[in-house]
């Protein structure tokens, strides 16, 4: 009889540890590798010059002073989301909902903005958009933690079906108070009183937003870190049965986690409508919701890492929006572009988390 | 007999012969999705990739039906090859999106929602991008693509339906795509429920180490899962642009009926052949506030459109506080597998 082995050219095994150094040259060259092959596919698709085209993504992204501005307050924006989500995420509880909790602070903030624009003062004004926001988000985070908690009820389906009752809601309101009637839209809330406006810093309308989002940032950071309220968050997400045993009661944990997201999530909103927008649409949001669940993981839940991750996402889209202006492209490009370099970075996770290794051959001995 | 009531029966019956057949329009592209979504997350996939997925299917279609007709200048086309070249290259769009979604979360054990999510973005970018290329290829001014020749051969129904007046309608009006989901569906709810392979399938997606332990091949079914759902999911594009568009295709109109497939996955329990009714429902409620008496209220219209995510969220909460075995989320659903994990 003949004993055949099988042996395979290589196995596959986890590592212990790995030098930040060395996790860092593997992110480094995944997105290198991305931009490569995001510019071959530039190519065979467009058939331009990929050169020409990161030439174009570094001028949409930075060429003056107004895009620069744009790029800031958009990472912004995505940083406030991502740092919104991360608590829940470290809790390991997939909030997928932030479209929907960022979208019912805005719409909160846009009502209180309408209803109350010419009756209080703009400073009482914008403290109460505030609370309104807040409140809003923190509910709509709220509702699915109160179902995890007492029935264990799946959150990642839960938080998003939320967001599209988010969506019909602010609809709903849209037609309510469209102007003029019939328009199916809103428009520019209290264009002439600009009450519930951020008023601009040194001149500059996005200033105030960018700065509210870097304090958030940091508190998010110690919050986490050094808070007996991130300890319990951790070990929660770790796991549920030791924080039990050690005495965290895990529901008040979940439920009170929850609430700080989404009330974060609202500020968001808050920040589109009163800061950035002036108004409300459905499509509010856009999908950020969703990419900043993807900023958050990349950065491996730290607030910090989460700057860099954004700047890299918003950097992407706007210059690859730029591409599609500047070469008659369609917008959707920069979805593409976003999506293949998305990939190249969640498939290099595997080579810091894992390391290969290559079976030797041994010569055959015995029969 | 009044003739009031009976005025009210004959004009709820024309109602529902009217109503009925775009509903299971509407559901069918909702249960391509919510099929190929409930196979792969049998294996214990969370695929939140499928609205991408349907996109690419369908943006894969236009494209093989595109090239096709423009081919022909003007001569008669093969009636088979205008069905196989679109339906192929559908199959192949969404298979290479599944392979993407299994290569990330199998072979590189990525987290599932964040591959999910990225290849939604990727997908519905795809989608987008090539239609607004060929619209720019067709030079009209209209943005969108006819491909009325191909949609025409889609849409070909039994030639007998129309002369079996209301019944013909309601059942047998509908393109071959939509027949083929539905005999799918009922195909994967009895692999699934009935069969060796689908045991094999749901104690991977249940407990993939103990599956692991019997001697079941887990990567190789979690890929097979992923693949097959992908494709059926694609199908569901396919059918939304060739047969409900009239094959027209226009960037964003597939909508957010990926999300609500997904849904649909919830709503039914994990089982397709629930699906098949469950879908014409939410096609039906999909559709329900261009039939409900609004009055000039369109704002209510808005709150309508929110009740198949409502009812979706009540079945959620309620199988998870009955806790009945049978209706809950394949345990593993979302985790990675790694042998050497303990």
């Amino acid at each position: 009889m003949k004993n055949k082995q099988h042996m395979p050219l290589f196995h596959v095994a986890k590592r212990a540890s790995i030098k930040w150094y060395y996790a860092f040259l593997i992110r480094a060259a995944a997105i290198l590798l991305a931009l490569v092959a995001a510019g071959i596919i530039t190519t065979v698709l467009t058939g331009l010059n990929p050169f020409k085209v990161f030439g174009a993504l570094f001028t949409g992204a930075f060429g003056s002073k107004r895009k620069l501005w744009v790029l800031l307050r958009d990472i912004a924006v995505m940083l406030c989301i991502a740092i919104a989500l991360t608590p829940a995420y470290k809790m390991r509880f997939w909030n997928i909902g932030g479209e929907g909790q960022v979208l019912i602070g805005a719409l909160a903030a846009a009502l209180t903005m309408i209803l109350l624009g010419n009756v209080v003062p703009h400073a009482v004004l914008i403290l109460i958009m505030t609370a309104a926001s807040v409140l809003a988000g923190a509910v709509w985070g709220v509702i699915p933690a109160l179902f995890k908690a007492k029935w264990n009820t799946n959150e990642t389906l839960f938080t998003l079906m939320m967001n599209y009752v988010a969506t019909q809601i602010t609809a709903f309101f849209i037609i309510i108070f469209e102007v003029p009637k019939g328009a199916g839209q809103i428009g520019i809330i209290n264009q002439s009183t600009n009450a519930g406006w951020f008023p601009a810093l040194f001149g500059n309308q996005y200033l105030l937003t960018i700065l509210i989002v870097l304090i958030l940032t940091v508190m998010i950071f110690f919050y986490l870190k050094y808070s007996k309220h991130g300890y319990e968050i951790s070990v929660v997400g770790e796991s549920e049965r030791t924080a039990r045993y050690i005495g965290i009661k895990v529901e008040r944990v979940i439920i009170r986690t929850m609430a700080l997201s989404g009330a974060i999530c609202g500020i968001a909103g808050l920040l589109l409508v009163g800061g950035i927008n002036h108004t409300i649409t459905t499509s509010l949001v856009g999908g950020r919701g969703f990419t900043a669940v993807m900023v958050a993981w990349l950065a491996k839940f730290n607030p910090f890492t989460m700057i860099a991750t954004s700047f890299l996402i918003v950097f992407m889209q706007n210059g690859a929006g730029e591409i599609s202006t500047a070469f008659g492209l369609n917008k959707a490009f920069s979805d593409i572009i976003t999506g293949i370099i998305l990939f190249f970075i969640i498939a290099c996770e595997f080579f810091i988390n894992y390391r290969i290794v290559w079976n030797r051959r041994e010569r055959k001995e015995e029969m | 007999m009044s003739g009031g009531l009976g005025g009210f029966f004959a004009a709820f019956f024309t109602f529902i012969v009217s109503f009925f057949p775009r509903a299971v329009m509407q559901g069918i592209p909702l249960l391509a999705g919510s099929t190929g979504e409930t196979i792969t997350e049998k294996s214990g996939h969370l695929n939140l990739g499928i609205p991408g997925i349907m996109y690419v299917g369908g943006i894969s279609g236009v494209i093989g039906a595109f090239f096709y007709e423009n081919s022909l200048h003007g001569a008669e086309p093969n009636n088979f090859l205008i069905l196989f070249i679109p339906f192929m290259a559908c199959l192949l769009g969404s298979l290479l999106m599944g392979l993407i979604y299994s290569l990330l979360t199998v072979t590189f054990r990525a987290n599932q929602n964040v591959a999910g999510l990225a290849l939604t973005t990727f997908g519905v970018g795809f989608g987008n991008f090539f239609g607004g290329s060929l619209i720019k290829l067709v030079d009209t001014e209209i943005p969108s693509i006819a491909l009325s020749l191909t949609s025409s051969h889609f849409r070909q129904s039994l030639p007998f339906a129309e002369k079996l007046g209301w019944f013909g309608k309601m059942f047998l009006s509908y393109g071959f795509v939509a027949y083929l989901v539905i005999v799918l569906a009922f195909t994967a709810a009895f692999v699934i429920k009935r069969t060796r392979v689908g045991l094999n399938l749901r104690a991977v997606g249940e407990n993939p180490a103990t599956a692991d332990a019997a001697g079941i091949n887990v990567n190789c079914y979690k890929y097979i899962a992923t693949a097959l759902g992908s494709m059926i999911a694609g199908l569901g594009g396919l059918y939304y642009v060739m047969d409900y568009a009239n094959g027209v295709w226009s960037n964003d109109a597939f909508g957010d009926r990926g999300w609500l497939a997904i849904a649909l996955v919830i709503f039914t329990v994990w089982k397709p052949n629930v699906s098949v009714f469950a879908s014409i429902l939410f096609g039906g409620l999909y559709i329900l506030n261009n039939y409900l008496p609004t009055g000039t209220n369109l704002a209510i219209k808005e709150l309508y459109n929110m009740i198949p995510y409502v009812v979706t969220l009540i079945v959620l909460i309620i199988s998870s506080m009955k806790k009945k075995r049978e209706n809950q989320p394949p345990q593993s659903l979302g985790l990675p597998y790694f042998r050497e994990d303990r």
